[in-house]
């Protein structure tokens, strides 16, 4: 099976070890994974802010590097959110209508495509709290949401069930937003590390030693947030610890 | 008109802690309310979906139901009148307290009469406006418009509305006991009640088939209000007409049951007739709500029944109050109503919000409420209503994004990411990011740069 | 063009395609007993409850439950009061009233409701000016729910309408619940089955 790997800009800047175990995670299940060398972004920032003249190019040249893959895989649920969902901002070909459908958040790819029964190289001897992100919560519909009232599932706690050692532990809020949220993070400041204060705050209370997120953006917030409050908590994708990261 | 600027005004909410934290706190208490009496009822998504269907009908033949609405209210003796906007509706009412020589008019909650600024319009006729919903009253003495649509002074802590009683009806400014506050309230509008020769209610629901008028309260307020005065005015806004009596029981359902989690409000009163030797007069108002109809990715925000519920679920909302809007309605669900109203001076709003999209999961009549926060932001940038510098930033970011050479030599030539991250991101409110946030580590190489030394096959 | 033809026009023009109205059903296949379900309804919004003995003389339970009552008035038979309701011709002379009586028409188990509309009411202000109400109900007067209650005749032929449940209340301070916020400070409801026609 052949997938392109899609390293989203945050991603590849500020958490290549994210890349590295997306990347290596799915050679351990014996995929070909590619990463075209011309991808940037998948326009996500600038459509979230309205600007869809701007994110025109950027959509383009993302459909350009992935329209000839069977899969698109990433570690990023907020961009798998918007290819899916809002990647609009230019005419909807083939090639677009295939990325748009093609394009998978990794724990959706490891669970729903490729069913993963176990990770046997996987061991997280650690209290975790698992953050949601909107995007892969709402968006992607990931888990079942408190305001639904709808039978319990979890893609994420799926997969991180059958890692060894394992603990979890709930915040009183699971499902409350972090406050990331793009460049709100920036616009809205005061609200976003408010928002973010409350959320590792949650986390800690309930005995987490680690947050684990699909989303590297979310994680980049609250870790910002957990330091400056001097909280001992440790931010990890949930890429590291299916591809065996022990701490 | 000046942009609001939601940012600032939330960052003095969050500076006054104690009020911060009751505030998401008694929110985030009615969300949890409300999905505990959602559970014990097991056909609540049917009901969601009934309600959202029969509001979608109701707006998609509009004026004939307003038509029979009318109708059925004039045989049932209600004057009716139709303003076109506030000024039009603040009009009508003057004239009709005018008329009938009134000096004092009590009145229930409204939004749309705080929509339309009615209480100012009628004191400069020199007629005393109280208002009478406990909240809606302390609001009313400080000077404040409501900052929650169903709990309007839920910013306030005990401490806050001795200062407003003590100031205002002098009471003890020692005591702030909620009860000894209330009883004070109650005390202080019993004669208004006695003696007003008017009294005003909104209208939660308004049916088509009986011309009956609905109103929902706690405290019994509107009952008092339209049941003492020998004149009761109703001000509607002409989406709140629903069919049918049996359409009526799917929203009394579910309105007080996702507003405070509570099954039903206190008093659910019909209004269908005036009493004998009364009068009662209905005005549908307008003001923007046909225009708004005729918006295709907008129409459906005139389902909403004002249950609050996605104030209460917003996380953004719960720390930065109500009154950081800006706005009469606050939340989510301001967010989608303000620009129709003002486009520029609301045009920062939309951004208030983390597309979290939790607030269109608990609406009653499943608006896409984070769907039209999305879809007014590409409004905003359509009519130029973004900030220069953000703006530029987007400009700069697309061109650097759409060229992947270009994107290389930025992150290269710069040679770190947080130098590249203040570029792409920072590009306002500089350093926004580290006010209360550490700055990510930098860590030695992109994985752009391992992937080259790892795993790229030479060409 | 007058307000209200620009207003129907404008509305018109703007109307979205047409979608259909849908059958509301009764949502009554498995009803909870109606009794129970109406008592913890009821108690739940801060209203009371009272099951006298079938032979109880209601003007002395009313004497046991409001011993400091001065003004008394009812507008159902069975309690006499010493406030006739006939007397009133504004209804703010309601005013100094300790308890108002009533009857209820039916109630509604879902939400612990109950429905007085004019008739039930007499002069409608009594069930606010009061400082008590007492509400009789007979147990066979309950239904189910609020489809049910929406298809009764009442709402099609009552001048005012009112379903009520519990007392006046308010959370606006603070979120402290207070009964008594403008209206009646408590609401007792009475079993008491209809005096044979």
């Amino acid at each position: 099976m052949k997938v392109a790997l899609f390293v989203p800009c945050f991603v590849d800047a500020f958490f290549p070890e994210v890349g590295i175990a997306t990347l290596e995670l799915l050679e351990r299940f014996g995929i070909d994974v590619e990463y075209p060398l011309t991808q940037t972004c998948c326009g996500q920032p600038l459509a979230n802010s309205g600007c869809q003249v701007e994110a025109a190019p950027v959509e383009a040249l993302f459909v350009k590097n992935f329209a000839d893959y069977p899969y698109i895989v990433t570690p990023s649920g907020s961009c798998t959110h918007h290819v899916r969902h809002y990647l609009d901002a230019i005419p909807q070909t083939d090639a677009v209508r295939h990325v748009r459908t093609h394009t998978f958040e990794l724990v959706e790819f490891l669970h729903d495509i490729l069913e993963v029964e176990a990770f046997p190289w996987a061991e997280f001897p650690h209290k975790v709290g698992l953050h949601n992100s909107c995007g892969t919560l709402r968006g992607l519909r990931h888990a079942s949401m408190s305001e639904l009232g709808e039978p319990f599932f979890s893609k994420p706690l799926a997969l991180l069930g059958k890692v060894k050692g394992i603990e979890f532990v709930t915040p009183q809020r699971p499902d409350e937003c972090c406050g990331f949220g793009g460049t709100f993070s920036l616009f809205e400041e005061p609200v976003s590390a408010k928002m973010g204060h409350d959320k590792v705050s949650d986390h800690k209370a309930a005995g987490a030693d680690y947050i684990v997120s699909a989303d590297s953006s979310c994680l980049m917030h609250q870790k910002g947030c957990a330091e400056r409050l001097g909280l001992d908590l440790k931010f990890v994708h949930i890429a590291q610890i299916l591809n065996g990261a022990r701490a | 008109m000046k942009r609001i600027d939601h940012a600032e005004a939330a960052s003095h909410f969050i500076a006054a802690k104690d009020n911060e934290a009751f505030h998401d706190k008694r929110l985030w208490d009615l969300r949890q309310k409300r999905d505990r009496i959602r559970d014990e009822i097991p056909e609540w998504q049917a009901l969601r979906d009934l309600a959202s269907v029969i509001k979608e009908h109701a707006l998609s033949h509009l004026a004939g139901y307003l038509e029979q609405f009318e109708t059925q209210a004039k045989l049932n003796g209600a004057q009716v009148h139709w303003a076109l906007d506030a000024a039009d509706h603040n009009h009508i009412v003057g004239e009709i307290l005018a008329a009938r020589g009134v000096k004092t008019l009590v009145k229930s909650k409204s939004m749309l009469t705080d929509e339309c600024e009615l209480r100012p319009h009628l004191e400069r006729r020199g007629i005393t406006v109280v208002e009478t919903d406990l909240g809606e009253r302390i609001q009313q003495l400080d000077d404040e418009p409501p900052s929650h649509i169903v709990v309007p002074a839920v910013h306030k802590l005990r401490g806050d509305v001795a200062e407003v009683f003590a100031d205002t009806i002098g009471t003890d400014r020692k005591n702030d006991d909620p009860h000894y506050l209330s009883e004070q309230a109650r005390l202080n509008l019993r004669p208004y009640f006695l003696d007003a020769e008017a009294g005003m209610t909104g209208a939660n629901f308004i049916v088509a088939e009986t011309g009956s008028v609905v109103v929902c309260t706690n405290e019994g307020n509107a009952d008092l209000s339209a049941n003492l005065p020998p004149l009761h005015i109703v001000s509607v806004g002409i989406e709140k007409v629903i069919p049918r009596l049996a359409d009526l029981a799917v929203f009394i359902r579910m309105l007080s049951r996702s507003a405070l989690g509570s099954p039903i409000t206190q008093y659910t009163s019909h209004f269908r007739q005036p009493r004998p030797g009364s009068e009662m007069h209905i005005i549908l108002v307008d003001n923007g709500r046909s225009e708004r109809l005729g918006l295709a990715d907008f129409w459906t925000s005139l389902k909403c029944i004002r249950c609050g519920a996605c104030m209460n679920t917003c996380p953004v909302y719960r720390r930065s109050g109500g009154l950081s809007y800006g706005a009469i309605y606050s939340g989510p669900i301001g967010i989608i109503l303000n620009p129709t109203q003002d486009l520029r001076k609301y045009s920062n709003l939309p951004y208030a919000s983390t597309l979290n999209g939790s607030c269109t999961n608990v609406c009653p009549v499943k608006i896409n409420i984070h769907e039209q926060i999305y879809k007014w932001r590409r409004v905003m940038s359509e009519h130029d209503q973004l900030p220069f510098a953000k703006k530029t930033a987007m400009k700069i970011a697309s061109r650097l994004l759409s060229d992947p050479k270009a994107y290389r030599r930025t992150i290269a030539a710069t040679d770190a990411a947080l130098e590249y991250l203040p570029r792409f991101l920072l590009y306002t409110r500089f350093n926004a990011w580290g006010k209360q946030r550490e700055n990510p580590a930098t860590p030695d190489q992109t994985f752009y740069g391992w992937y080259l030394k790892h795993r790229s096959k030479p060409k | 063009m007058n307000a209200r033809d620009t207003i129907l026009d404008t509305v018109r023009r703007n109307q979205p395609a047409a979608v259909e109205l849908p059958v509301v059903p009764m949502f009554d296949a498995d009803l909870p007993a109606l009794w129970p379900q109406f008592i913890a309804g009821l108690e739940r919004m801060g209203g009371k409850f009272v099951e006298p003995a079938p032979s109880a003389d209601l003007n002395a339970l009313l004497a046991t439950l409001f011993p400091q009552a001065a003004v008394i008035c009812s507008a159902t038979p069975e309690v006499s009061g010493n406030r006739p309701l006939s007397a009133v011709s504004e209804p703010k002379q309601l005013d100094d009233v300790d308890v108002g009586v009533l009857r209820a028409a039916f109630a509604v188990a879902e939400t612990g409701s109950l429905f007085l509309s004019e008739i039930e009411l007499g002069v409608n202000a009594i069930a606010y000016l009061s400082q008590h109400l007492i509400c009789l109900l007979d147990p066979a007067d309950v239904i189910g729910n609020l489809h049910h209650a929406y298809a009764r005749p009442e709402f099609r032929s009552a001048r005012y309408a009112v379903l009520m449940t519990g007392p006046s209340a308010t959370a606006d301070i603070e979120g402290v619940l207070i009964h008594g916020a403008q209206g009646v400070r408590s609401l007792t409801v009475v079993v008491a089955p209809r005096l044979p026609n």
